[in-house]
Order: C-alpha cells, then structure tokens, then sequence
C-alpha cells in the first residue's frame, strides 16, 4: 500500500498543475510533482531530480548525496569484514 | 534500477548479517529470550518475507508483524458499505487493486464487479478525476485508504477537483493515522516489544518528530526504515546497536528519502482536507481512539458519506479468524486455526490474507519453511 518507486523527472508537463514526466524504470508516466515544488524548487528546476513516486504522486525528493552515503558506509563495513577474514586485522573483542 | 539495486546487494547483506550476530551476543536479554522487533508497516512485511530475511537473521531476533497494512485492517462493514454504493447504476466506483479483493460480508469489490456493478482498479486517485472528467454524467467514487503515505494523494485530487468544479467526483474516506497505531500498540496489555522498525514513507510525510514519545515515554528504541532488504538488515542493526547500549531514540536508516521534518505542501494539503475522527473501527483489532480521519464540512460535496446514503454498516469479524491475535505478535500466522484451510490468498476469510503485505499472506507465500532449509546467499565456504 505504502510503496513507492524512484523515478526520475525528464520533462514538466504543466508548470501551473505541476505535472511532470517521470521516467520508473523505463516506463514514463505522468506524475503530480506539487509536493516537491516550493519557490526554492521551481517546477523548471526539477528536471533530473530523482523523486519516490506513489499513486502518481512525487512524495518526496530522493537525497542522491545520502543514498551514497549509506552505500558507502555500508560497503566499509563490507572492507572491513574482508580483512577480517584474511587476516589483516584483528576484529574488535566483544565484550559481554 | 536506480536506489534499487544498490540496496540488495548479496555480499553487504552477508556483512550485515554476521554484524548482527556478533552484536546479538552483547545484549543481555538475548541470553533469555529473542529480541522482538516490530516492523509496523506492510511493506516491511513483504520485504522481511519475500528475502527470507526472518530466516537469514540469527534466532535471537524475531519480528513482530505490526498493524501497518490498511487494506487488511479495512473492517467488513466498510466493504460492505462500499459495495453498497458500488451497486448503484449511476455510480462508478473506483480503487487501488489491493483494495478491491477485500472482503466484507457479501464478497469483496471483485466480485460485486463479477456481479455486474461497475468497479474500476485505478493508480492513482488522480485517474479516478479523470473518469470523472470522461463521464459527466456517472457519479465517480473512489475508495480512498491508506495512511499518511496515500492521504496527500486523495487530498490534493480532492483539491482538484475543487478548483476545477468537478461536481461527480467523491471520495469513501477510509484513512488511518500511524500515531495513535503504534501508541494503540504499545498500549495493549499482552504485548512484549524491544523496538521497533519505523514505516518509511509514511515518514517522509511525518518526519521524525512525532515519534519522539515511543523513546521518550516507552523507552523503545526505533529506526526509520527503507524498503530494500539491505534497508531493512541495517535497521534491525541500528536499532540492536541501541539495545546492546542501552540507548533509546528515534534514527533514521532511509535518509535518502525521509527528510526529518517530512514534507509541509503534504502535510498541509492532508490538514486542508481532513480533520480527526474520535472513533474508526480496525479489523481483528476493534476500535482504536482518533485513528481515521474524515472529510472536513468545507469538503462536504466530495465527501461520499455525506453525499450518499451509506448504510454504515458494523459487522463482526467471522469468529474462527485470529487475526487480532497475529497483529499484536500474540500468535504466528501458521498457528491460527483456519491458516491455509479455510482461509488462503485465494479465498481470505481474514484481512491479514488478503493483502501481500498482510502478515498471513506473506507467510503463506514466503514463510512455510523451516529455518534449517534456507542456506545463506553466498555463505563462506
């Protein structure tokens, strides 16, 4: 119920509806951007934004910078365990 | 796909998981029972089966499946004063497909549409506008459910429909709020939670702030979660990492997408239109206090309630079924009595099978196998 996709804005449809084309893997539909637009964000703007679409509306802007962030700690946690595993480094005692 | 793929990546998902075991052994309850997680949301539900990610994680964990899916907590009554409406000729009635195999005492949307009624599945409440549009002459409606994710949607298509004077156009307002959920939740008396996994769209509606009294009064600590399984493993980690030291707050795992102040035009076009109700009734869970929302008197003329006799209609939940007793982590699915038998995907008799986020379903579909059988994805040799 409560899914969403990430999409992106390849063209406005309708600066005073707020309609834009969003590409979802590639498949393009029309999406309500109002809840994504504000005098910071003008609908001209959005264009290449990545954006969670649900029901045909942009729910949120999607935070590139963040998602490779959590990808990057991520993959140290995965460097990490690798040399665990081969030795290079000693892991840390847990304690109980 | 992008933000997609990156999140179901097999070799994090490993790390993850041999992180989690190391981290099991730090806290102190694990020596006497699991630690039990609820993920409110359906979603999370669907994820945590469709991955195997229960059968993966070490037996010290276990997930409570909460109430977060609001096409299976639909109480029969609503269906049926929704197939009510469906059945009149001058009324197309029009839904998400979730929505339409929920059964209420006469069957479920599909079959009144089976039955020659004019049921519709639409995406978005907006291409219900736009049959409106087409048919001047049709009363549209559109059942309309769904927490906070999907209120902005019905809301600024109601607004919509305002500004350009669409006078066939209404909305079967069926909307639940996640707060007085979750305190619904903490609240009830047999129930034994050490966190929680926080629904992430809904968040990025919300923000983080309205959460702040489930650590604060509850002393429950809880992570805001995406929806890939690599989301959902670094939560469940964020918030052992809590436990093991004896911390409780509100962290947000999925900040690519939940801003922690949500989003204002949503939330100011969910205020705009909808105002609290004192009372709306939950399948398998009975009556949670403020829990719906419902149209505001502004709004009347798109409101279905007021525009049509609705019989309002209670019905009680059929008496073999323990779905209440599944929501509140009371039982697992497999043990209620009429799991797989009387009740199956195929042929719900409760709410939690009809939805693929409803806890039965998901177990159906995914869970039926024991621990033992499932190797881990690419396990060390």
């Amino acid at each position: 119920m409560c899914l969403g996709i990430p999409g992106q804005i390849v063209e406005i449809h309708s600066e005073e509806d707020k309609v834009a084309l969003v590409d979802v893997g590639d498949v393009r539909r029309q999406v309500n951007i109002m809840c994504i637009v504000d005098d910071e964000h003008p609908p001209a703007s959005c264009v290449g934004d990545w954006v969670l679409v649900h029901v045909g509306f942009a729910m949120s802007r999607i935070d590139e910078a963040e998602a490779t962030r959590t990808i990057e700690l991520l993959a140290e946690m995965s460097d990490v365990q690798a040399k665990i595993e081969h030795g290079a480094i000693m892991p840390k005692q847990d304690t109980p | 796909m992008k933000f997609v793929d990156d999140f179901r990546d097999p070799q994090k998902a490993q790390v993850l998981l041999q992180k989690i075991q190391a981290l099991v052994k730090r806290i102190e309850l694990c020596r006497h029972r699991p630690v039990w997680i609820m993920e409110v949301c359906g979603g999370h539900t669907h994820t945590i089966f469709r991955y195997g990610l229960n059968k993966m994680l070490p037996e010290e964990v276990e997930f409570i499946h909460g109430p977060g899916c609001p096409v299976c907590v639909l109480p029969r009554g609503r269906v049926d004063d929704c197939i009510a409406l469906a059945e009149r000729s001058d009324v197309i009635m029009t839904t998400f497909g979730d929505a339409m195999r929920v059964t209420g005492s006469k069957g479920s949307l599909l079959q009144a549409r089976a039955k020659g009624a004019d049921v519709r599945m639409v995406y978005s409440p907006l291409d219900a506008l736009q049959i409106a549009r087409d048919h001047p002459n049709k009363e549209i409606v559109f059942l309309g459910l769904g927490f906070e994710t999907t209120m902005p949607s019905t809301a600024l298509t109601i607004l919509q429909a305002q500004k350009e004077g669409i006078k066939n156009f209404s909305l079967f307002c069926n909307h639940i709020t996640i707060i007085p959920t979750i305190r619904a939740v903490l609240d009830s008396p047999n129930l034994q939670l050490d966190a929680f996994l926080g629904p992430g769209h809904v968040s990025m509606v919300i923000g983080l702030a309205p959460y702040a009294f489930i650590a604060q009064q509850y002393g429950k600590p809880m992570a805001i979660a995406g929806f890939e399984p690599l989301d959902i493993l670094q939560s469940v980690w964020m918030v052992l990492t809590q436990l093991a030291e004896g911390r409780c707050e509100v962290e947000n795992q999925y900040q690519r997408v939940v801003p922690p102040q949500g989003n204002v035009q949503a939330l100011q076009a969910i205020h705009r239109v909808y105002e609290g109700r004192e009372f709306f009734e939950w399948r398998g869970l009975g009556s949670i206090d403020h829990s719906g929302v419902r149209i505001r008197e502004e709004f009347a003329a798109f409101d279905a309630e007021r525009k049509f006799q609705v019989p309002d209609v209670t019905i009680a939940d059929p008496s073999s079924c323990q779905c209440g007793e599944v929501l509140t982590g009371a039982i697992k699915p497999n043990q209620c009595n009429v799991f797989g038998t009387s009740c199956t995907p195929e042929h719900p008799l409760g709410a939690l099978m009809v939805s693929t986020e409803g806890a039965c379903a998901a177990y159906y579909h995914y869970g039926w196998i024991d621990r033992n059988d499932i190797q881990p994805v690419n396990a060390p040799a």
